[in-house]
């Protein structure tokens, strides 16, 4: 009890430990531990330069207005294109200690999802979100049994990820139809 | 080449893309023969991390060929079998001369505050990941080591992250002889971080999840007490009763920004994105750990805020431990551990999937089907 001095004896002893667990304390020794102390100079990273040689910047690179320059390595993966594009190069006018800077890039990734959606249908490939969401693993993958019956905290709110998923689809869907039944009354009418 | 590619929020598909070319000196083309899916993948996979790129190809976790180096590679040639940590990293900047690799201030142009990592959005820099046929490693001077012989790329594989993750927030947990420590997360980190901790001479080490098929293999694999969360009305109030109401001395947060345990953090992050993550584990490590005890924190949260109580780690004067992993630190010693036999990194692993299936993958992994602890990636598999 912590009432006391002494610390409960919770576990068993070390003598133990040692005798039942494979390896039990041979890192015990803080000296051991390859993180300890947290910052070392005196290892070897591979590094055969004091600056790295400058990655060339073949297109306007994005980045926090944090960094005094242009980091001379960085990922060329997917620059951004578009009204997402936009929204996040604007993002980036913030520092990443703003709230706007974050929500900004938040904003652009459901923009840059739903430009690529309506991109994918005027190409050959559009998307599918059955085979993408990989749903039909429900059916191969005891989607049932893997939840029926366990105590899984998760449960209570799966129900809200198709909804995420199809939910935009549906309303969309239901918005267009809406609008199509509308300009078909309009044009009856005027007939 | 045949690469995962994200389509948006819970949609990822398999394309072909061109081939990564060569953009630095010191770059290596690598052509991976095995990568995994992380807890931390499924993040990015629900949307959670800013500046998620659709067509970005994710996965930090891989081992593979060196196909092709750039012109001033020393170390390394074509056809060495390479594992590649999943931090990016220069070797010469301020943080990394001081071994702090995971916080590299060269190879991230997006942000500051957290260093480069593969396939993990353009926050930390916008590099394609290894869940494809080939991948760019850059500083492959640095980063990327050859495989030993003796090792099975299984175990390689996990080395990359989630082994050296979990041994590492074990080390921060400044584990003494005989402390209690408690796991919050049975997944693969939370695995390795418990098995690790009686290395570090724990003497009672509890594993907290709600997932009973993984509370079983910490029994099993990291010979842990296990609790269902789900079973006590107030967790904290029963890891107090179980140590003697003192607390635990240590305790580790291995599951980070999708925590389950309350329906209105988890939904408010994870589902509306109004925090940088669910903070239900982290509070409760904070609650549940003596005062003067020590948390550690491996769960990876986006860079947004979080509803995490900092006035109780104050009150308690706790310390509060937490990096990204800087992997190659671990090695040597890891590389040691499993050629003694105390630890084999690859039991975690439960499934084995064709990059070609890998939207399924994601679905079974996130959504805790069929058992599923660690996915692997086989490229080229059928």
């Amino acid at each position: 009890m912590p009432y006391l001095a002494a610390k409960p004896g919770q576990g068993r002893s070390s003598k133990e430990l040692r005798a039942t667990i494979l390896g039990w304390g041979v890192d015990l020794d803080p000296l051991d531990r390859p993180a300890v102390p947290r910052e070392r100079m005196d290892l070897v990273s591979g590094a055969h330069w004091d600056f790295p040689d400058r990655q060339e910047e073949k297109q306007p690179r994005e980045r926090s207005i944090e960094h005094k320059i242009l980091p001379p390595v960085f990922g060329t993966s997917c620059p951004p294109k578009g009204f997402s594009g936009a929204v996040r190069k604007y993002a980036y006018r913030y520092s990443e200690g703003r709230a706007a800077h974050w929500l900004l890039l938040l904003a652009g990734d459901r923009i840059d999802a739903w430009e690529s959606h309506l991109r994918s249908f005027v190409s050959m490939r559009p998307d599918n979100p059955v085979t993408e969401t990989g749903v039909l693993s429900e059916f191969t993958s005891h989607g049932v049994s893997s939840r029926f019956g366990k105590k899984r905290a998760d449960l209570s709110h799966q129900w809200i990820d198709p909804l995420i998923v199809a939910g935009p689809w549906m309303v969309t869907g239901g918005g267009l139809a809406i609008a199509l039944r509308y300009l078909n009354r309009v044009r009856r009418r005027r007939r | 080449m045949r690469a995962m590619v994200y389509r948006g929020p819970y949609k990822v598909r398999v394309e072909e893309k061109d081939l990564p070319r060569i953009e630095h000196p010191n770059d290596a083309i690598v052509r991976v023969s095995l990568g995994a899916i992380c807890g931390s993948d499924l993040h990015l996979y629900h949307g959670m991390m800013p500046d998620t790129r659709v067509g970005m190809t994710f996965g930090h976790e891989f081992v593979g060929v060196v196909h092709e180096i750039g012109p001033s590679v020393q170390h390394l040639k074509a056809g060495d079998k390479v594992m590649v940590p999943f931090n990016v990293y220069c070797g010469s900047c301020y943080f990394c001369s001081r071994g702090l690799y995971s916080n590299c201030h060269n190879v991230n142009p997006n942000a500051t505050a957290v260093g480069g990592i593969y396939g993990y959005s353009h926050t930390c820099g916008g590099y394609d990941g290894g869940q494809a046929e080939f991948v760019r490693v850059p500083f492959a001077d640095v980063g990327p080591s050859i495989i030993p012989e003796w090792m099975e790329e299984e175990d390689a594989v996990l080395l990359t992250d989630a082994l050296a993750t979990g041994y590492f927030g074990a080390q921060l947990g400044d584990i003494s002889e005989g402390d209690t420590v408690v796991v919050f997360g049975a997944g693969p980190v939370g695995l390795f971080a418990a098995k690790s901790s009686w290395l570090m001479g724990a003497g009672r080490v509890i594993v907290i999840d709600h997932l009973e098929y993984r509370l079983e293999k910490a029994r099993s694999f990291a010979h842990a007490e296990t609790y269902n969360f789900v079973e006590y009305d107030d967790l904290v109030v029963h890891i107090k009763k179980i140590t003697e109401y003192l607390g635990a001395d240590v305790a580790i947060d291995a599951v980070g920004a999708e925590a389950d345990g309350n329906f209105t953090q988890h939904v408010t992050s994870t589902k509306f994105k109004l925090q940088g993550g669910s903070p239900v584990a982290l509070n409760w490590a904070i609650d549940s750990v003596r005062k003067g005890g020590t948390v550690s924190v491996m769960g990876a949260y986006g860079p947004m805020f979080s509803a995490v109580k900092f006035g109780d780690a104050v009150n308690k004067g706790l310390t509060l431990r937490m990096n990204q992993c800087p992997v190659k630190r671990q090695w040597p010693r890891l590389f040691e551990h499993i050629r003694n036999g105390y630890l084999k990194p690859s039991d975690i692993v439960t499934h084995r999937i064709p990059l070609e299936h890998i939207a399924e993958g994601y679905h079974i992994f996130s959504a805790k089907l069929d058992n599923c602890i660690k996915p692997l990636i086989v490229p080229g598999a059928s």
